[in-house]
């Protein structure tokens, strides 16, 4: 019987006997990390957050060696993170992965409160930012990230404090104005109903006068202060030599308000105020959604800074001193331990290891270095030590190149220009000349009312629905979107997806799960049952940071094994009960020729002196939800293509799995940018599925982009939107939702400009009261809304329902 | 009716203090965790049962 971790939620592989007592009774845990950080808890007397938590919590990522924290004591680095707070207090700024639920802020307050010289901690669930208020004579900051990590989360000092405080600004700017607009529009409201009594009437009563004068002094911090951002967006746009809907709504604001004002003052005319307001404040209403969105999906990453270590062990002579990645140079011989982040480029001067770069090239097999070859920035050091000798540092890294790359896939992004702002230029056009030539004509005919009628043609045909057409439909399947999983970044992405006509996916970590699994054992001799060549190989793969040991991570703790010993590129020995076993390449493990079963994966051979025990293939394996997806994809008429950086013959056979007929294996980040160009001179609109670094470019230069949740914070932060459940059903669905939401947008465009053309005539021709404006103008927003609104309660086709979702384990979290 | 142009000023007036405690609640940060806070007080409960050590160490 399977069932799933109590921890992660991840199902529970037979034969591990992992579990922890939580709230007085045993709980089974799929792997001895979930363990480690549940007893952590437990220990802790926390065990209060299983019952508070909402969602299963992230699977710990163990196998790091503990000392790699201490590089944040050292004061050059603290700089960047820890500040000094009052009475010799510190505190630091930390970037906390992992954060699922306000359950964790819980957790993680009272955990780090429990250790002595912290003070204060404060954790922001939206930012995945704690701020720890600490005693540096009681505590040093790497013991604040070993207890995060022992709890089950992957801390990260908050190096972007900058950008950080930025997007707070910003962010509560956009509430302030929000809330001025908001209370100012409900209160000139309110006399504006008091107005409407006397509209009409003719003369201006003293109680009109009254009446006036307040809704003005009410309004006039709503268009000065709430309404700024428009204005200024319209100057901006109009220095361009472009129209963009900022600038019929400037002018619609700036002229109501205007005239409103000169009304109010000479106590002649008809007064807008309220108009005013409302329509500002719906029009940053659908702002802010749209910036809270673009701001969710932004701070978690940090570019190309976070990927490398902050510090670098480096031989002064003879003497391993820390220092700062920063004082590298060319020339400099630095060592790198086992599951270091390479800092540099350089050429191997000792040693032997396997170097994970799957990162950079995408190759999931780990790259074997011997004496001279070149390592690169980024990539992690497999199993033993290297000593290397810099030949490149900071700006002139491969990873640079790459990020140089990225920026100019960015430049060479095709356009987008929206729907409404193309309508927009027109739009404006076509009302400024239809104002200013009913102005001309009723100047001939009657001057006292010329400006009244021109202004009346401005207001009846402000752009409000127009201008709410579009936004509105985004902001509302913006948030339909991140329900289904799939966070959006780029505002652009809704206006995209529906003229897709290709997806490229990536393969390792896209549409596999980026993790080795046993795919099968086959034992060559009696007695030796599935259970303990697991147990067996689990112990001797317990010690080794290569990424194939992760499979075994289970049944790790079973048995336990001695005298390990790396044979870097071909495999491991070491004795377990007092037997010596070999585990890895056949020639390696066993002396005698055996030959390797047929079947997909990777096959390692486990053996004794006596000889071979069992075969353990080893292999990646798709997403559960891969298949569907691709042929959800083809029905709706897009094709599909896989675009892998691996070498290995498993693209193949994974395509093939995942149904899908094109593919490409070894691409580097440079191939796939140019495989890219040629589909779209070709006339193909692309959408680009991706996760590693070597991703970036061509998910830069994709017209659309969605990067897995699991992804490089620089792919991430580079992507159109985040698929935040790895369900990649959840693209066909999206597609299928924008598709629907351009339908809406040309629905909510030709209401709008229907209304107005009917409306425009009858304005210019002086018979357009100004009740019946103010009316006219505030249905046609409302119809606009509302009919956003129902993308927000859409289904697309395909959709799975929440509950379906939630009876297979593996696709909800 | 006269009373109207007593009324009004001051409605305006407690609007301008609305928006003035509201600024002052945007900019202490009131508004940047819309998710944690609303749940905080049932931690705060379990708290007290549980381990009110901690809950003394927190002051």
């Amino acid at each position: 019987m399977t069932s799933s971790c109590y921890h992660c939620g991840l199902p529970v592989p037979a034969g591990s006997n992992h579990s922890v007592v939580i709230e007085g009774a045993p709980r089974s845990m799929c792997c001895p990390g979930c363990e480690a950080v549940a007893s952590a808890i437990v220990s802790g007397g926390l065990d209060g957050f299983y019952r508070f938590r909402e969602k299963q919590s992230d699977r710990p990522e163990q196998n790091q060696p503990q000392e790699r924290w201490k590089a944040y004591d050292l004061p050059e680095v603290q700089q960047q993170f820890v500040h000094d707070w009052d009475d010799g207090r510190q505190m630091a700024a930390l970037l906390i992965g992992g954060i699922t639920c306000a359950a964790c802020v819980w957790l993680i307050e009272k955990h780090l409160g429990q250790l002595a010289g912290i003070e204060k901690v404060s954790v922001n669930a939206s930012t995945q930012r704690a701020q720890i208020v600490f005693n540096p004579d009681q505590i040093q900051p790497s013991a604040l990230f070993e207890a995060l990590e022992r709890i089950g989360y992957r801390p990260a000092p908050a190096t972007a404090a900058n950008r950080e405080s930025v997007i707070q600004s910003e962010h509560r700017a956009a509430l302030r104005r929000l809330g001025v607009a908001g209370l100012g529009t409900m209160q000139v409201m309110m006399f504006a109903i008091a107005l409407y009594f006397g509209a009409g009437s003719g003369d201006v009563g003293e109680f009109e006068r009254y009446f006036r004068w307040v809704s003005l002094l009410v309004a006039t911090p709503v268009v000065f202060y709430a309404a700024r951002p428009f204005f200024s967006a319209a100057l901006r746009s109009l220095r361009a030599r472009h129209l963009s809907m900022d600038v019929p709504v400037s002018l619609a604001i700036g002229l109501a308000y205007g005239a409103s004002f000169y009304a109010t003052v000479f106590g002649t005319g008809e007064v807008y105020f309220e108009s005013i307001s409302m329509f500002t404040f719906f029009l940053l209403l659908g702002r802010t959604v749209e910036m809270r969105a673009r701001h969710r999906a932004g701070l978690a990453s940090g570019g190309l800074a976070q990927l490398l270590p902050m510090t670098a062990a480096r031989y002064d002579g003879n003497e391993l001193v820390h220092v700062p990645v920063a004082a590298l140079a060319a020339g400099d011989r630095i060592l790198l331990r086992p599951g270091d982040t390479i800092p540099a480029d350089g050429e191997v001067l000792e040693g032997e290891s396997g170097v994970d770069e799957s990162l950079l090239s995408g190759e999931s097999a780990l790259q074997q270095k011997t004496l001279g070859s070149q390592v690169y920035a980024g990539s992690v050091n497999g199993d033993s030590s290297l000593t290397v000798r810099v030949t490149a540092a900071g700006k002139s890294t491969r990873l640079s190149a790459i990020e140089r790359l990225v920026e100019r896939a960015q430049l060479d992004k095709p356009a987008q220009v929206a729907l409404a702002d193309r309508v927009a230029g027109i739009f404006v056009g076509v009302v400024l000349i239809a104002a200013v030539s009913a102005f001309a004509v009723w100047w001939q005919l009657d001057p006292s009312r010329a400006f009244w009628v021109a202004l009346s043609v401005l207001v009846v045909t402000c752009p409000c629905a127009l201008s709410l057409a579009t936004p509105a439909a985004l902001a509302s399947a913006t948030l339909r979107l991140q329900e289904l999983g799939l966070l959006v970044a780029g505002g652009s992405l809704l206006e995209t997806l529906p003229r897709i006509s290709r997806v490229v996916f990536d393969k390792t970590g896209t549409l596999t799960r980026g993790e080795p699994r046993i795919l099968r054992i086959e034992s060559l001799r009696d007695g030796w049952s599935e259970q303990r060549v697991k147990d067996v190989a689990a112990a001797l793969e317990s010690q080794t940071h290569h990424p194939l040991a992760r499979a075994f991570r289970a049944w790790r703790g079973n048995l336990s094994a001695s005298q390990l010993k790396v044979h870097t590129g071909r495999g491991l020995e070491g004795q377990v009960e007092g037997n010596g076993y070999r585990l890895g390449r056949a020639d390696f493990a066993n002396t005698q020729f055996v030959e390797a079963p047929q079947g997909e994966g990777q096959w390692l051979l486990l053996a004794d002196d006596r000889g071979a025990i069992a075969w353990i293939a080893l292999g990646d394996k798709l997403r559960d939800s891969a298949e569907e997806a691709v042929g959800q994809l083809g029905r709706m008429g897009l094709s599909v293509e896989l675009l892998s950086g691996d070498q290995s013959a498993e693209v193949k056979r994974l395509a093939a799995q995942a149904g899908i007929d094109r593919f490409q294996a070894g691409a580097s980040p440079e191939d796939k940018l140019s495989h890219m160009k040629q589909l779209q001179e070709a006339g193909e609109k692309v959408l680009m599925v991706g996760d590693g670094l070597n991703d970036v470019p061509v998910l830069s230069g994709a017209d659309a982009s969605v990067a897995m949740m699991s992804a490089a914070d620089l792919a991430q932060s580079r992507a159109d939107a985040i698929l935040l459940n790895g369900d990649l059903r959840v693209l066909a669905q999206s597609v299928a939702l924008a598709r629907k939401c351009r339908r809406v947008v040309r629905q909510n465009l030709a209401w709008a400009l229907g209304y107005n053309v009917i409306a425009l005539p009858l304005a210019v021709c002086g018979l357009v009261p100004p009740w019946a404006a103010a009316i006219g103008m505030s249905l046609s927003s409302l119809v606009v809304v509302i009919n956003a609104l129902r993308l927000s309660r859409a289904k697309p086709a395909g959709v799975v329902s929440e509950r379906e979702m939630a009876q297979q384990p593996g696709l909800a979290h | 009716m006269e009373s109207l142009y007593f009324l009004i000023p001051i409605a305006v007036v407690f609007v301008a203090l609305a928006i003035k405690v509201f600024f002052w609640a945007v900019n202490n940060g009131q508004y940047d965790d819309l998710e944690t806070e609303g749940r905080r007080i049932l931690f705060e409960d379990d708290l007290q049962e549980s381990s009110s050590e901690n809950g003394e160490k927190e002051r």
